[in-house]
C-alpha cells in the first residue's frame, strides 16, 4: 500500500506543477460557481439538487482531461521503463496513479462546499440529507469515469488520443440509455448501465446500494483492466 | 550473478535476439558491443524484468527475472538508454521518489551516498529540466545506485555526453566496479569503451552473439601471425632482403619513408634478432613495436561474416550454456564459408 500512496503522492505534485490541473480547476470552479448563482438567484432555493444535476455535465469534459497525463506520459518519456524495473507491481502503479486524480478532483470538489456554506450564511437552511448523497454521488461517479480515463492513459502514448478516447467512452455511457425509444425491450437495462441515471437518486437524497456498486465496479472493472493492458505492454512491441 | 540461458525474443515475425546465452560472475564488468539493431537493449530489458523473453530464461543474483520479479529487480540498478527522468521534479525530490518506490529504511542517507558517488550533490535542489546532459546521466546513474545493488545494467551510458564527460561517466563506472563487489553489464557502440572498462566482452551482431570472450584473446583469435611495425632512418636499399633473410620472418613490406611492416609466424618472437640487425647496419631505429588489431577491426571481423566459429573456451566460460553456444558456433561455422570481404557490410537496421 506504501507503493501506491508514493506513486499517488508524486502524481498529485506533478499535477501541481502543470497548468492543466489549475485551469481545469479553475474552469470547473468558474462554471459551477457561475450555474450556482443562476440557480439561487432564478429559484431561490436553499437546495443544490439543480445545481448537482448540472454539474455532472461538466465532469464528461474535465474527467478526461485530468486523467489523460496518467500513463500516457510515463510512456512516451519513457519514464514507464525506471518505474516499471523498480520492485514496484503493476496494480500499484495502475491504483496509484487512479488515486492521485481522485484526490485532484476531491480537492476541486471541496471548493464547491463553498456554496452550501453560502446559502447557510445567509439564513437558507439547506437539507443535509440530499446534501451529503449528492456529494458522495458526485464522488462515486467522477472515480468511474476517472478509472475509464485511467484505462485509456494505459493504452497508449498519447495523451490526446487517451483523452478523447475517454471522452468516447464517457460518452457513450452517458448516451446508452437513448436507445430505449428505438428498443424498448431493452429500456430497462440501458437505464441501469447509464452513467447520468444512476445519479438521480443521489441528488434526490437517496443512497441506494446498487447504485454505489454500479459506480464502484465501474472503478474495478476499469482500473484491472488498466492493470492487464499494462501488464499486456511487456508482450506487445 | 547473472545467467541467460537461450534468450529469444521476438516482436512479430521480427527476431529482435536469438538464443542469447551467457554467464557473468560476481565483481565483473561485461561490455555488450554491437552496432544499433543489434539487440543490446532488448536483452537488458529481459535482463531487468521490463520485457519478457519469448524463449529461454534469466537470472539475477540467483532468482529469475520472470518468475521472481520482483526479487530479481530489488538486485538490479538500471539506466536506461537516453535516461529518462520526470523533467518538473528536483534532483533531490526525484531520489526521494525513487527510494520510496524501492522502500529503502534509510533514505537520507542512501540519497545522500547515491549523490556523493556521482558528484551530484551541489544540484540537489535543482530541477532535473534545467540539467545539462551530463548532469541529467549522473541523476539516472544515481537512481540506479540508490539501493546499493549488486548488479548494475547500464544501457549507453555515455552516449551524447562531451569528451569529458564521457571521460568522468567512465571513471565513474570503473569506480563503482572497482571494489570487486559489484557486477556490471554496459552496452555500447564505442570500441575503446568496452576495452578500457570491460574485462569480458559480447559482441551481438543481427541479435546473435557473434563472439564472447577477453578483448586479449579476441585479438589473439583474428591474429595468426605477429606483425611488427618497424621505422627506420636510413634504411639501406637491401634492408627488406636482409630482413627476410632472419629466421621466421615470413613476409615484410615496405611502406616507405623507412617504415615496414614484419610478419612472423606467432610462435616465433623476432623483435630481438630484428633490433639487433637493424643497430648493427646502422640503419637508426625510430620506432619498433607489435601491431595489434584495434578495437575497430576486431569489431569489424566478428560482425561482417568474418565471424569465427566459438572455440572451447568460450563454452568452458558459458558454463550451463554449453550447448546453446555449441549450436551457436556451428551456425557461425557455416557462416564462415560465405567470402570474407574486408568492405563491412551495412548493418540493416531491424527497427524497433
Amino acid at each position: 500500500m506504501s507503493t501506491v500512496i508514493t506513486i499517488a503522492r508524486r502524481e498529485l505534485e506533478a499535477y501541481f506543477v502543470s497548468p492543466i490541473a489549475y485551469i481545469v480547476s479553475a474552469a470547473f470552479l468558474v462554471i459551477s460557481g457561475y450555474l450556482f448563482s443562476l440557480i439561487l438567484i432564478d429559484l431561490h432555493q436553499a437546495s443544490l439538487e439543480i445545481l448537482f444535476a448540472n454539474i455532472i455535465v461538466t465532469l464528461l469534459f474535465i474527467t478526461p482531461l485530468l486523467t489523460m497525463r496518467l500513463l500516457a506520459d510515463e510512456q512516451r518519456m519513457g519514464t514507464l521503463e525506471v518505474l516499471m524495473t523498480a520492485p514496484v507491481r503493476d496494480w500499484e502503479v495502475v491504483v496509484g496513479k487512479f488515486l492521485a486524480a481522485l484526490g485532484l478532483f476531491g480537492v476541486m470538489l471541496l471548493f464547491t462546499l463553498f456554496y452550501p456554506l453560502l446559502i447557510w450564511r445567509f439564513g437558507g437552511n439547506p437539507d443535509p440529507g440530499p446534501l451529503i448523497s449528492g456529494y458522495l454521488g458526485l464522488l462515486l461517479m467522477a472515480g468511474a469515469m476517472l478509472a475509464i480515463g485511467t484505462l485509456t492513459s494505459t493504452m497508449t502514448s498519447n495523451q490526446m488520443v487517451a483523452a478523447v478516447l475517454c471522452f468516447g467512452i464517457l460518452l457513450m455511457l452517458w448516451l446508452v440509455d437513448a436507445a430505449s425509444r428505438v428498443a424498448p425491450s431493452l429500456a430497462g437495462v440501458l437505464t441501469e448501465l447509464s452513467l447520468r441515471e444512476r445519479y438521480d437518486d443521489f441528488a434526490r437524497g437517496a443512497i441506494n446500494l446498487e447504485d454505489v456498486v454500479y459506480y464502484l465496479s465501474i472503478v474495478g472493472g476499469a482500473l484491472f483492466i488498466a492493470t492487464r493492458v499494462l501488464e499486456s505492454r511487456r508482450y506487445r512491441v | 550473478m547473472i545467467e541467460a540461458r537461450g534468450l529469444t525474443r521476438r516482436f512479430g515475425r521480427h527476431r529482435a535476439i536469438e538464443d542469447i546465452s551467457f554467464r557473468v560472475e560476481k565483481g565483473e564488468i561485461l561490455g555488450f558491443l554491437g552496432p544499433n539493431g543489434a539487440g543490446k537493449t532488448t536483452t537488458m530489458r529481459i535482463l531487468t524484468g521490463y520485457l519478457p523473453a519469448t524463449e529461454g530464461s534469466a537470472s539475477i543474483a540467483g532468482y529469475d527475472v520472470f518468475h521472481h520479479s520482483l526479487e530479481a529487480r530489488r538486485n538490479i540498478g538500471y539506466l536506461p538508454e537516453n535516461v529518462p527522468l520526470y523533467p518538473e521534479m528536483t534532483v533531490a525530490g526525484y531520489l526521494d521518489y525513487m527510494a520510496r518506490l524501492r522502500r529503502l529504511p534509510e533514505r537520507r542517507q542512501a540519497i545522500q551516498r547515491a549523490m556523493q558517488q556521482v558528484r551530484l550533490e551541489d544540484r540537489a535542489s535543482q530541477p532535473i529540466a534545467k540539467l545539462s546532459k551530463g548532469y541529467r546521466q549522473r541523476v539516472g546513474l544515481a537512481q540506479a545506485l540508490l539501493h546499493d545493488p549488486p548488479v548494475l545494467i547500464l544501457d549507453e551510458p555515455t552516449v551524447g555526453l562531451d569528451p569529458r564527460q564521457i571521460i568522468e561517466v567512465r571513471e565513474l563506472i570503473r569506480s563503482l566496479g572497482g571494489e570487486g563487489e559489484r557486477t556490471i553489464i554496459l552496452s555500447t557502440h564505442i570500441l575503446p569503451e568496452v576495452s578500457e572498462l570491460c574485462q569480458r566482452i559480447i559482441i551481438l551482431n543481427e541479435g546473435r552473439i557473434a563472439a564472447i570472450d577477453t578483448l586479449a584473446e579476441l585479438t589473439a583469435r583474428l591474429q595468426d601471425t605477429n606483425r611488427i611495425h618497424l621505422h627506420l632512418q636510413q634504411p639501406s636499399a637491401d634492408s627488406v632482403e636482409q630482413i627476410r633473410a632472419l629466421e621466421g620472418v615470413m613476409a615484410v613490406q615496405e611502406k616507405g619513408g623507412g617504415v615496414f611492416e614484419v610478419q612472423s609466424s606467432r610462435d616465433h618472437d623476432i623483435r630481438p634478432s630484428l633490433a639487433a640487425l637493424a643497430t648493427g647496419q646502422g640503419w637508426g631505429v625510430l620506432e619498433l613495436r607489435p601491431v595489434t588489431l584495434s578495437m575497430e577491426e576486431i569489431f569489424l571481423r566478428f560482425t561482417t561474416g568474418g565471424q569465427q566459429p566459438a572455440t572451447p573456451a568460450d563454452q568452458a566460460a558459458n558454463g550451463a550454456g554449453n550447448q546453446e553456444e555449441a549450436q551457436a558456433g556451428d551456425r557461425a561455422g557455416n557462416q564462415e564459408e560465405e567470402p570474407l570481404s574486408g568492405e563491412p557490410e551495412p548493418t540493416p537496421d531491424p527497427g524497433p
